[in-house]
């Protein structure tokens, strides 16, 4: 049958990834490009990456974003893993309709739309607009992110690993925290890190929910992009890829040496019987 | 059949009307939207039972023991322990522990903290943790595993480590679902004969939920045959299987050729009159049923004696036909035969010589007989 | 169990391990802070108690900030603009007249009726269902030999595609589709290597056209397509295929007759994950399309930031809401009934 990797099959996968990645493989070789314009080459630089960081209103912007993504990912967790849990281990309560149609809506419904909504909420509960209503607002779309991640997972664990710590004596609070949490801890953490990144990332939603002098970093950069393509834009950009780059890699190595390790030992165990 | 130690065979507290059960259960229904679970099912056990609960897949024998656990609720009826009643009191209130068919030992603690995590619920100091901890590997003979984690241990050894888990808190009752399904064959029947022992030494009421009928009939004091949130039939393994009490028993526990027919009275000579067998069949006593009714008479086929010469004239319960099939079994053989009527009848014969050459062949004409106190007769 | 599920779920207990290593001292502070095992141990009585604790959290979040921002949305929907902070006037008045109160309404219908008059609100509408519908055909068709190739790929290959395939979405989707822009311009990356393999003489006009837009919504979408086709054509048993050809099912048949069908609900919950979000879409058509492509996120932002015009932005985000209410409702039931088939 058709098992492994065909040639079709080959094919399709190089040129996919190839659409995939060639973009942003261009992007940060012109990051180091010498010259001004983005598309002729005019020889190695590291200038532009310097004149980004003597750029204080983008530093202010990146450390807004920084800020902002750190508490409402946070308050995605909290919020979201509840969430899942609510949905995956409750059964039928009143209102579980209307709520799983709240966790799954924010997931495709339209920025422009959440952006809006909630930018009207705030301003008839009379908030001030600033970093606060953004990370309010980014916990609000992030949190059926990690709600879905949570349950998902939830899905998957064995329900009797929780039973039996009921049934030895643990009451159903204390065997979330003791049991089930650590079991799920990859998701939520995972839950986290994709709360975190969507948060970076946002642009619409921020932009309506912000108010004066809390710029963020996808904001600053949408105005400098419709002035015209720059390399230091591409500098900012190879950066944050970068860092999420190394981030991933990391984690998926950690991941995969952990795994080797505990084949062996499975192994060893498989032997002794 | 129940071989176990002499001391099993006075071991009958349920004959015993001064023996005050250890569970109680009374009138239990449990149904999920339109599906009944559990019907209206009473249920006592005695201290020191190894009680096994049987049947097919979806009778409701697990939801019966998950509502003994306190994972689910009855929805009418009341479950009495030990003489308090446990109908609303949660799972982790229970003095009962689980043996989880899946084992779902907690995979991020070692084999010592999984043993140990129900006696920290109870708060108990540290160092009698530690005794208890490793007198119960010492029970389940894996004294030297304390530190590993679940994933490092084989099929064998996680069960294991789940019986200690569910021991260790010495529970008034231990309730095991499937304890064994997830072993292989050989390590399936060394494990029954464990677990008898272990239940032995610990002297707490197990009850085990099964599908598998030998693992029943190895390990347990008595069975309840269940059927669709029922109990069919509790007795000793012996009785399950040579007197039980409908054809559901009969056709679930081992295999049995099924009769119909109706009864003809007669003084001292009870007979049952017979389409299928092309005779009247006798039986070994009178029933107190009006004449004509409607009865079956089982019969298992390692109790029919099959012989190619015709018996001699007269003789009681004796069918002819053709052998149809021969399954050679190595210890038995099985015929199957075909009546004049069309009815299919097996008979199983120990093959006590080594068989070099069949003595009964296909397409031989044979003849089937049995003493009527071989058979049971049923009435529904 | 296979070696690698065993290994996998080696690993999570691993993680678990890990995680409860945190967990620990705040257990152990818990256990040894009497308050709190008398607080568990109610809460715990109080079975229900305890679960009402745990619903109302996030369950009033979302109410107040999921929910309630709609309600907004459409009351001002019905107001009028005015030159004040909010821009827009009240639509419910508590007026006071002989003594009495009452509660005065004042719906204006302009909003709507401009949407309806202006036909350039119904051909941005009608646009952006056209893209949105051209796009998700075109990143199913690149999507779904992706995912199959993926999900045929050996087993330890699978998990660095995946990663693979999540990677781009970690990063910005604006600086993707920026990196466009560079590719695609007149005088950009395409155009030159083009020019230079002699295929063409004079540089192709893409960027600002609706075709740079469709590039820039399958770049940017297409890990939503072909995740969730992945995760249906990896479950599939391939012994299936197998079963097909030996009942003498040519492959091609099998694929159609197989394949696809069993690959349905990757193919559903994919296409809604591409199609909702890209009839709102604002960024894409901003920065890869021309003064022409017309799109309705597009315009909602123009009239909030360029006209200040609350109030029609509100009644552009309404309609917009009730075409996509329909494909929203969808969406939520499928997952829902996914998360029930997988328990």
């Amino acid at each position: 049958m058709r098992r492994g990797l065909t040639p079709i099959n080959l094919t399709a996968l190089t040129l996919g990834f190839a659409f995939l990645y060639v973009p942003i493989f261009l992007l940060i070789i012109y990051s180091f490009n010498e010259s001004k314009l983005v598309t002729v080459w005019a020889g190695f630089s590291t200038k532009w990456y310097g004149e980004m960081a003597r750029d204080d209103a983008l530093i202010a912007a990146a450390l807004m974003t920084l800020k902002v993504a750190l508490l409402s990912s946070t308050v995605a967790t909290v919020l979201g893993t509840l969430a899942g849990v609510l949905l995956a281990r409750f059964g039928r309560f009143r209102g579980r309709t209307l709520f799983s149609g709240m966790i799954y809506a924010p997931l495709v419904m339209p920025e422009v739309i959440t952006g809006l909504a909630l930018l009207l909420m705030f301003v008839a509960m009379g908030l001030a607009r600033g970093y606060f209503t953004v990370m309010i607002a980014h916990a609000t779309f992030a949190m059926a992110y990690v709600a879905v991640v949570v349950q998902s997972r939830l899905a998957t664990m064995d329900r009797s690993v929780e039973e039996a710590a009921l049934d030895l004596g643990c009451p159903p609070f204390k065997t979330f925290l003791v049991i089930t949490l650590p079991i799920i801890a990859p998701a939520v953490i995972a839950g986290w890190l994709l709360a975190f990144t969507l948060s970076l990332d946002d642009l619409v939603i921020a932009s309506f929910t912000t108010g004066p002098g809390s710029t963020t970093l996808p904001m600053k950069i949408y105005s400098q992009v419709r002035l015209g393509v720059t390399p230091e834009i591409n500098a900012i950009s190879t950066i944050l890829v970068g860092i999420v780059t190394i981030g991933v890699v990391a984690a998926s190595l950690v991941n995969r040496r952990a795994a080797l390790r505990r084949e062996r030992d499975e192994r060893l165990a498989f032997a002794k019987t | 059949m129940a071989s176990g130690p002499t001391t099993r065979r006075t071991f009958e507290p349920w004959d015993d009307p001064k023996s005050k059960p250890i569970l109680r259960v009374s009138s239990v229904s449990k149904s999920y939207g339109s599906v009944t679970a559990v019907d209206q099912l009473s249920l006592d056990i005695h201290r020191g039972e190894f009680f096994a609960l049987l049947g097919p897949s979806g009778c409701g024998k697990t939801t019966l023991l998950r509502m003994l656990a306190g994972f689910e609720r009855p929805d009418t009826g009341r479950i009495e322990l030990d003489g308090v009643d446990m109908t609303a009191v949660p799972p982790y209130r229970r003095p009962v522990n689980m043996m989880f068919q899946s084992y779902a030992l907690f995979p991020h603690m070692s084999v010592e903290g999984n043993i140990a995590f129900g006696l920290k619920q109870e708060g108990l100091p540290a160092r009698e943790i530690k005794t208890r901890v490793a007198e119960a590997l010492a029970l389940v003979q894996l004294p030297d595993y304390g530190r590993r984690k679940p994933h490092q241990l084989s099929g064998g050894q996680r069960q294991r480590v789940a019986l200690a888990r569910s021991l260790v808190k010495r529970p008034k009752m231990l309730l095991l679902d499937e304890p064994l399904a997830a072993l292989d064959r050989k390590l399936r029947e060394e494990t029954q004969f464990e677990l008898m022992t272990i239940q032995e030494q610990v002297g707490i009421t197990f009850v085990i939920v099964t599908h598998d009928q030998d693992e029943a009939m190895t390990m347990a004091s008595r069975i309840a045959v269940m059927d669709r949130g029922r109990i069919a039939q509790v007795a000793p393994p012996t009785e399950i299987y040579e007197q039980p009490n409908s054809r559901y028993v009969a056709d679930f526990i081992g295999s049995v050729n099924l009769f119909e027919g109706n009864y003809v009275g007669g003084d001292g000579a009870p007979t049952m009159r017979c389409a299928e067998a092309g005779c009247d069949l006798s039986l070994a006593q009178p029933l107190l049923v009006a004449p004509g009714h409607r009865l079956w008479v089982a019969i298992r086929p390692e109790k029919l004696e099959i012989s190619r010469e015709p018996p001699p004239p007269g003789t009681l319960n004796c069918l002819s036909g053709v052998v149809w099939d021969i399954g050679y079994l190595g210890d038995f053989s099985t015929y199957r035969v075909k009546l004049d009527s069309g009815k299919i009848v097996s008979a199983a014969e120990a093959n006590r010589m080594r068989l070099t050459e069949r003595t009964i062949s296909w397409e031989d004409r044979v003849y089937l007989r049995w003493v009527p106190q071989a058979a049971v007769a049923l009435l529904s | 169990m296979t070696f690698g599920a065993a290994t996998r779920e080696a690993t999570r207990a691993r993680w678990a391990a890990r995680a409860s290593l945190i967990l620990k001292p705040l257990q152990s502070a818990l256990d040894a802070f009497p308050p709190s095992r008398w607080l568990m141990r109610r809460l715990d009585r109080r079975a229900l108690k305890g679960r009402l604790l745990a619903i109302a959290p996030p369950y009033a979040w979302l109410l107040i900030f999921f929910l309630a921002p709609f309600a907004i949305v459409l009351k001002i929907s019905f107001a009028e603009p005015d030159v004040a902070m909010p821009p827009y006037t009240e639509v419910f008045a508590l007026i006071e007249d002989a003594g009495s109160f009452f509660l005065s309404i004042k719906l204006n219908f302009s909003n709507y009726l401009l949407l309806i008059e202006d036909d350039l609100y119904l051909r941005a509408y009608l646009n952006s269902l056209k893209i949105a519908a051209i796009s998700t055909a075109l990143a199913l068709m690149v999507g779904f030999p992706i995912a199959y190739a993926m999900a045929r790929a050996p087993r330890r290959w699978r998990g660095a595609l995946v990663m693979m395939m999540i990677l781009p979405f970690w990063t910005s989707f604006l600086i993707r589709v920026y990196a466009w822009i560079g590719i695609l311009k007149n005088e950009g990356l395409l155009n030159g290597f083009l020019q230079w393999l002699g295929v063409i003489g004079e540089p192709l006009t893409i960027l600002n056209t609706d075709f740079a837009v469709y590039i820039g919504i399958v770049y940017s979408y297409l890990p939503f397509m072909v995740l969730p086709l992945y995760a249906a054509l990896e479950r599939m048993d391939e012994s299936l295929l197998e079963a097909a050809s030996d009942l003498g099912c040519r492959p091609v048949k099998a694929f159609w007759v197989i394949t696809v069908p069993l690959a349905a609900p990757g193919i559903i919950a994919g296409s809604f994950l591409v199609f909702i979000p890209v009839v709102g879409e604002v960024v894409i058509p901003d920065l890869l399309g021309g003064s022409d492509t017309l799109m309705i996120g597009r315009l909602l932002w123009a009239e909030f930031f360029s006209n200040h015009d609350w109030p029609v932005a509100s009644a552009v985000a309404m309609i917009l809401l009730l075409i996509l209410v329909i494909p929203i409702v969808l969406f939520q039931r499928h997952q829902a009934a996914r998360q029930e088939a997988a328990r």
